[in-house]
C-alpha cells in the first residue's frame, strides 16, 4: 500500500528522518510514535506531500507519489489534524462535504454520504447537520474532523495527533470509536501520537521512532514481550510494562471451564488489567466471566494470569 | 444594591449622564442657543435657551414645542439622578433622540418668530448651546445604549429614526428661517451637486484603493519580506501633509496632461479631481493593506493547513477559506479608509476638486459661519452614515460570534 524506501530529510543541516524503510499494508492501523522531535509528524506529512523528502522514494500502491498530481494525491488521502481545522464559516454538512464537492460528486450522493458519516460517528443528523463548528463540543468537532477526512472514501487516512487536545474521557471515547470505524471500514490508517497507551490500544502495527530512525516495528504485543532495546522499554514505561501487557489480553482467553462461583462477573472482552484491578479491589483470587445475556463462560484464576497457562480453558 | 429594590426607583447618580447634565446646564445658562442679527453682515445678539423658553412664542405650536423641549431636558436631568435601571436607561435613550429633533424644531421656530417680528432679512444662526446640547444628547444616548447592551440593529433603527425626524422637519420647512437653511436655499442647485461630487471623490478613491490594497495585503501576508518594503512606504506617505502631497502631484500630472493630450481630454490635469483622488488613494492604502493583512493573519493556521492537506489549490484556499474568514477585519480596514476619505475629500476642494469642501472653504474665506456649517454638517452626516453602514455589513458577514456561546446544552449531546 505505502512503502518508504530509504527516506531521508534534513532541516537546515539537522537530520529529522534518516534512512528510513517501512512497509504499510492494506487495512493496517499503523501508529507512529516517538518522543517529540523524533520526526514522526514529518514522516506522516511526507505521505501527502505536505513535506518533501530529500532522498529516497515513497510508493503508493507501487507508484512513486511524485508521479501523481499533487491535488489528486491529496484528494485520495483523508487528512485529520490535532487542532481539527474545521472551516469555522461552514456548517458540519459542508465541512464533511469538502472533498466530495471538489471531486464533483452529485448533490444527492454527497447528501447520502454526509448522513452515513454522521451516523457512523453517532452524531444525531437532525441536530448536527446544520450546526457551525463553534456550536460543537471539542469531541464533536474532532469527530466531524475525522468524518470529513473519510468523506470521499480515501485509500488512506492520515491522522496527526488527532486526539491530543481532548480531555481524557472524550479522548478514550473517540479512540474506541476510531477502533470501531477501522474495523467497519477496513481503511488503511496511519496515526501519529506521543501517547503510548493510545498506540497500544489502536495499533495493529506500532512504529517507534527516535531521532529520525526506526527503533522497532511490531504489533503491540511484540513490543511489550520482545522490546528491542532499553529505549523501547523506557518508552513503554519500564515499571508498568507488565500491566500494559495485561491490558492487551482478554478475560475470555484466560477463563477456566468451571462452574460459577459467588459474586459478580466480568465481560469476556474485559482486559486482564481490569480483571486484576477487580481482584485487588475485592480481595479475591478468582472471578466469573459472564457473556451476553448473563451466560456463564468460566472463571479466571489469579494464578493463571501470572503463570500464563490456563488448565482446562473455557473456549 | 439593585437587588434590594428591583422595582422601585431610587436616587443614585449615574456618573456619566450626571456629568453630561452638568455640562448641559452650563451650556443652557452660559452659552447662546441662537444668535440673532438684523442682517447677514452684523454679528448676532446672543440669545440663551432659557430666554427662548421663557419668552414664549406668539403662535400656539411653537409654545407646545417649547414645553416639549423643556420637559425633555428636565427628563434628561432627572433620569441622570436616578439609579440606571433598564426603564430609566430606555427613557434616557428616547429623551436624547427626541432632544435632537426638538432642538432643531425650536431653533427653527425661533428663527421664524424673529423673521416675522423683526424683518425678513433677520439672520438667526445656531449658537454654542445648540451644538453642545446636540453632542450631549448623542453621548447620553450612546452611554445608555452601552449600558443596555443594545444590539446593532436597535442602534441603526434609532439613528435612522432621528435622521428621518430631522430630515422630515427640514423638508417641511420648519427650519427655513435659520440662516444655515437660508444659505442652503441660496445654493439649492449647487448643494446637491456638491454632496454628489463629494461622494464621487470618495468612491473614485476607494475603488482603486481596494483593488490595489487587497492584492498588496495578500502579497505582504504571503511574503514576509514584502512587509519590510510595503509598510515603511505607506507609513511615509501618511506623514506627508495633504496640501504638500497635492503640490507634489500637481507638477507631474500637469506634465503628463501636457505631453498626452488624450489624458487631458479624459479630465486628467494638475488640478481638480485627478490629484485629489490620487492623494486619497495613497492615504487610504495603509488602512486597507493593514486591514487585509490583519484579517488574513487571524485565519487559524490549522484551518489553512487542513484545507491544503485536503487538496485545495492556493486559489481555492484563498476564495473559499481565507477571504470569508478575513472579511470582517478586512472590511473594518476599508471602513477606516472610507471615513478618513470622507473627511480628507474636503481638503481636495483646495485644488479645485469640488465637493462639500468647496462650500466650506467659500464660507471660511468670506467669514460666513453659516456657509462653513452648510459644508461641514453634511460631511459629518456622511461619515456617521458610512460608519453605521459598515458596522451593519460587518455584522452581517460575521459568522462566528465574538463571544463563543455553546448553544448545545450538555443534555442533548449524544453519548459517545
Amino acid at each position: 500500500m505505502i512503502e518508504f524506501i530509504n527516506i531521508a530529510k534534513s532541516y537546515g543541516g539537522t537530520r529529522v528522518i534518516d534512512g528510513l524503510n517501512l512497509k504499510i499494508s492494506q487495512g493496517e492501523f499503523v501508529v507512529v510514535i516517538g518522543p517529540s522531535g523524533s520526526g514522526k509528524s514529518t514522516l506522516l506529512k511526507m505521505v501527502n506531500r505536505m513535506e518533501d523528502h530529500d532522498t529516497g522514494k515513497i510508493l503508493l500502491n507501487g507508484e512513486e507519489i511524485y508521479k501523481f498530481e499533487l491535488r489528486a494525491l491529496r484528494l485520495r488521502m483523508g487528512y485529520a489534524i490535532q487542532s481539527v481545522g474545521l472551516f469555522p464559516h461552514w456548517t458540519v454538512e459542508r465541512n464533511i462535504a469538502t472533498v466530495p464537492q471538489m471531486l464533483g460528486w452529485p448533490q444527492d450522493k454527497i447528501h447520502r454520504r454526509v448522513s452515513e458519516l454522521l451516523q457512523l460517528f453517532q452524531l444525531e443528523e437532525s441536530l448536527y447537520r446544520r450546526r457551525l463548528p463553534h456550536q460543537l463540543s471539542g469531541g464533536q468537532q474532532q469527530r466531524v474532523g475525522v468524518a470529513r477526512a473519510l468523506a470521499a472514501d480515501p485509500d488512506v487516512l492520515l491522522m496527526d495527533e488527532p486526539f491530543g487536545a481532548l480531555d481524557p474521557a472524550t479522548r478514550s471515547a473517540l479512540q474506541l470509536e476510531m477502533k470501531r470505524v477501522h474495523k467497519v471500514s477496513g481503511k488503511t490508517i496511519v496515526l501519529v501520537t506521543h501517547d503510548i497507551d493510545e498506540a497500544l490500544l489502536l495499533a495493529t502495527k506500532i512504529v517507534l521512532l527516535d531521532k529520525g530512525r526506526i527503533v522497532q516495528v511490531g504489533s503491540p504485543m511484540e513490543l511489550l514481550t520482545h522490546p528491542a532495546n532499553d529505549f523501547v522499554v523506557d518508552f513503554l514505561g519500564r515499571s508498568d510494562l507488565g500491566i500494559k501487557r495485561l491490558s492487551l489480553e482478554t478475560a475470555g482467553a484466560f477463563a477456566r471451564a468451571e462452574v460459577a462461583i459467588d459474586g459478580p462477573g466480568l465481560s469476556p472482552d474485559a482486559s486482564l488489567r481490569e480483571v486484576v484491578s477487580f481482584m485487588a479491589v475485592h480481595r479475591v483470587m478468582k472471578v466469573n466471566v459472564t457473556g451476553n445475556e448473563a451466560t456463564h463462560v468460566g472463571v479466571v484464576h489469579a494464578a493463571d494470569i501470572f503463570s500464563g497457562t490456563v488448565p482446562g480453558h473455557a473456549t | 444594591m439593585e437587588r434590594h429594590s428591583p422595582r422601585g426607583f431610587s436616587f443614585g447618580c449615574n456618573p456619566v449622564s450626571g456629568i453630561l447634565s452638568l455640562i448641559a446646564a452650563w451650556a443652557i445658562i452660559g452659552l447662546p442657543f441662537v444668535r440673532s442679527a438684523p442682517n447677514r453682515m452684523m454679528t448676532g445678539e446672543p440669545v440663551g435657551l432659557w430666554q427662548v423658553l421663557i419668552a414664549g412664542f406668539s403662535t400656539p405650536l411653537p409654545s407646545t414645542l417649547g414645553w416639549l423641549l423643556g420637559s425633555v431636558l428636565l427628563m434628561c436631568l432627572l433620569t441622570s439622578l436616578l439609579k440606571p435601571l433598564r426603564v430609566i436607561l430606555w427613557l434616557q435613550v428616547f429623551a436624547a433622540c427626541a432632544l435632537v429633533v426638538l432642538l432643531v424644531a425650536v431653533a427653527g421656530a425661533w428663527a421664524q418668530h424673529m423673521a416675522l417680528t423683526q424683518s425678513a432679512n433677520a439672520r438667526t444662526s445656531l449658537g454654542g448651546a445648540f451644538w453642545i446640547l446636540l453632542v450631549l444628547a448623542w453621548l447620553m444616548a450612546a452611554d445608555a445604549l452601552q449600558r443596555l447592551t443594545a444590539g446593532l440593529l436597535t442602534r441603526v433603527v434609532l439613528l435612522a429614526a432621528v435622521a428621518a425626524g430631522v430630515v422630515w422637519m427640514l423638508a417641511s420647512g420648519a427650519g427655513d428661517a435659520l440662516s444655515i437653511m437660508k444659505e442652503h436655499a441660496n445654493r439649492a442647485d449647487t448643494f446637491v451637486a456638491a454632496v454628489l461630487r463629494h461622494l464621487q471623490i470618495v468612491l473614485f478613491a476607494l475603488v482603486p484603493t481596494v483593488c490595489i490594497g487587497l492584492p498588496l495585503g495578500w502579497w505582504v501576508h504571503r511574503q514576509r519580506a514584502a512587509n519590510a518594503a510595503v509598510f515603511p512606504v505607506l507609513n511615509i506617505i501618511q506623514t506627508i501633509p495633504s496640501i504638500a502631497l497635492f503640490g507634489l502631484l500637481m507638477a507631474p500630472l500637469a506634465l503628463l496632461a501636457a505631453s498626452f493630450p488624450q489624458l487631458a481630454r479624459a479630465g486628467i490635469s494638475g488640478v481638480g479631481l485627478a490629484p485629489g483622488v490620487i492623494a486619497l488613494v495613497l492615504y487610504s492604502l495603509l488602512p486597507v493593506v493593514r486591514g487585509t493583512l490583519a484579517g488574513l493573519q487571524q485565519v487559524p493556521q490549522a484551518v489553512v493547513d487542513a484545507a491544503r492537506g485536503m487538496g485545495m489549490s492556493d486559489l481555492q484556499i484563498a476564495v473559499r477559506v481565507q477571504l470569508p474568514l478575513a472579511l470582517p477585519v478586512l472590511l473594518s480596514g476599508i471602513q477606516t479608509a472610507t471615513i478618513a476619505a470622507i473627511g480628507m475629500a474636503t481638503i481636495t476642494a483646495l485644488i479645485g476638486a469640488g465637493g462639500l469642501g468647496a462650500i466650506m472653504f467659500e464660507g471660511l474665506f468670506s467669514s460666513a459661519q453659516d456657509l462653513v456649517l452648510l459644508g461641514v454638517v453634511p460631511i459629518v452626516g456622511l461619515a456617521v452614515l458610512a460608519d453605521a453602514l459598515f458596522k451593519l455589513i460587518i455584522k452581517l458577514v460575521q459568522i462566528t460570534p465574538q463571544t463563543t456561546q455553546h448553544t448545545t446544552p450538555q443534555t442533548i449531546q449524544t453519548a459517545p
